[in-house]
């Protein structure tokens, strides 16, 4: 006989999983920090059209988003399917953006207004004649810093040369 | 009296919890990453402001696309008259080489531009044109600023635009400034 005896059965211990739950909650805060909740209902389809040559938007404080896109299918039935402009949460005319423009210039610091960004947020769909009426009026409102948004990817699908 | 022990909750499903939470803000939250080209719009033209000065016919590189999306490229002629420029139809992917060949001219061929300070791009579309080519074609004609930049990093300091110092990118951007002129829209028909 062996004069020491193996206590229990062998085999492997079992792994604590008590930690599992920090581990995990560590991934929450991580997601929570960064990741940002859409602040605007979107009215509009809006998928972005791709491009190579991107920059990304500093100082997202003085960036202001005009989104532009046929209305979603939900809403199609009371807007119809043409494009239309939305400014934050709701569906605006051509001629309402003057006003918004002072409005999104009167949020920021004084010294911040000249930095202040446009970035028009377009679906790839949409016809370039409500882009440059939207251009047009953005110059009449003296908001010249734009920027058109897009997803990283490649152009033409993909075929190059 | 006797004193009954709390019972110890169990803290196994605390995980479960954890995770539910992060599966909903995984779904509800989106990556917003703000990318995009940037542009800068040019001011109204006041009445009373003198009309800029006239460009030479030979410094301008147009891009024409009309409403179904098929795009005209016109450039060249040292002489002021549009008749006798060189007019063709391209491919999207064609209009980077045009445009990287047009800007760094130099001189060279006396019908193209004179220099890359010169040279200007005039991008005009029709309303019927759709915004994916708008952008797609923007997108070319930055990658031409972007390959000449990057060519010209290399040769005068063997590294990439993106290792130089400020002073030495400023340097080269200066001297391909990107003149990219969005010409106010025109019905071109089509």
């Amino acid at each position: 006989m062996s004069k020491f005896k193996r206590k229990g059965k062998g085999g492997t211990p079992a792994i604590s999983t008590a930690s599992l739950p920090d581990i995990v909650f560590m991934l929450l805060f991580f997601f929570m920090v960064t990741t940002t909740m859409r602040e605007v209902d979107l009215k509009v389809k809006n998928t972005k059209p791709n491009a190579t040559e991107i920059q990304k938007l500093e100082r997202k404080s003085l960036v202001s988003y005009i989104y532009v896109g046929a209305p979603k299918d939900r809403l199609a039935t009371q807007f119809g399917t043409e494009p239309r402009i939305q400014l934050n949460d709701a569906f605006a005319k051509l001629t309402d953006i003057s006003q918004w423009v002072e409005t999104e210039r009167e949020a920021r610091n004084e010294a911040e207004r000249p930095l202040l960004t446009i970035s028009i947020k377009a679906d790839k769909k949409v016809k370039m004649g409500l882009i440059s009426d939207l251009k047009q009026e953005l110059r009449k409102a003296q908001a010249l810093k734009i920027n058109y948004s897009a997803t990283p990817g490649e152009i033409f699908g993909g075929k190059k040369k | 009296m006797a004193r009954r022990e709390a019972p110890e909750i169990n803290a196994g499903s605390m995980a479960d919890i954890a995770f539910l939470l992060l599966i909903f803000f995984l779904v509800t939250t989106t990556m917003d990453v703000d990318k995009g080209i940037s542009r800068k719009l040019p001011p109204i033209i006041e009445d009373f402001v003198e009309p800029p000065p006239p460009i030479k016919q030979k410094n301008l590189f147009t891009v024409l696309v009309n409403s179904n999306d098929d795009i005209l490229v016109s450039y060249g002629r040292s002489g002021a008259g549009a008749e006798n420029r060189e007019e063709r139809y391209v491919q999207p992917t064609e209009i980077r080489d045009l445009a990287k060949v047009f800007i760094s001219n130099f001189g060279k061929d006396p019908s193209s531009s004179d220099s890359p300070q010169k040279a200007i791009i005039s991008l005009q579309n029709d309303r019927g044109t759709s915004y994916e080519m708008f952008i797609a074609i923007q997108n070319e004609l930055t990658a031409a600023f972007t390959e000449l930049r990057e060519e010209e990093a290399m040769k005068k300091h063997g590294k990439k635009l993106g290792e130089l110092s400020a002073k030495e990118a400023d340097e080269i951007k200066d001297m391909y400034p990107q003149k990219i002129s969005e010409a106010e829209p025109v019905n071109l028909g089509g």
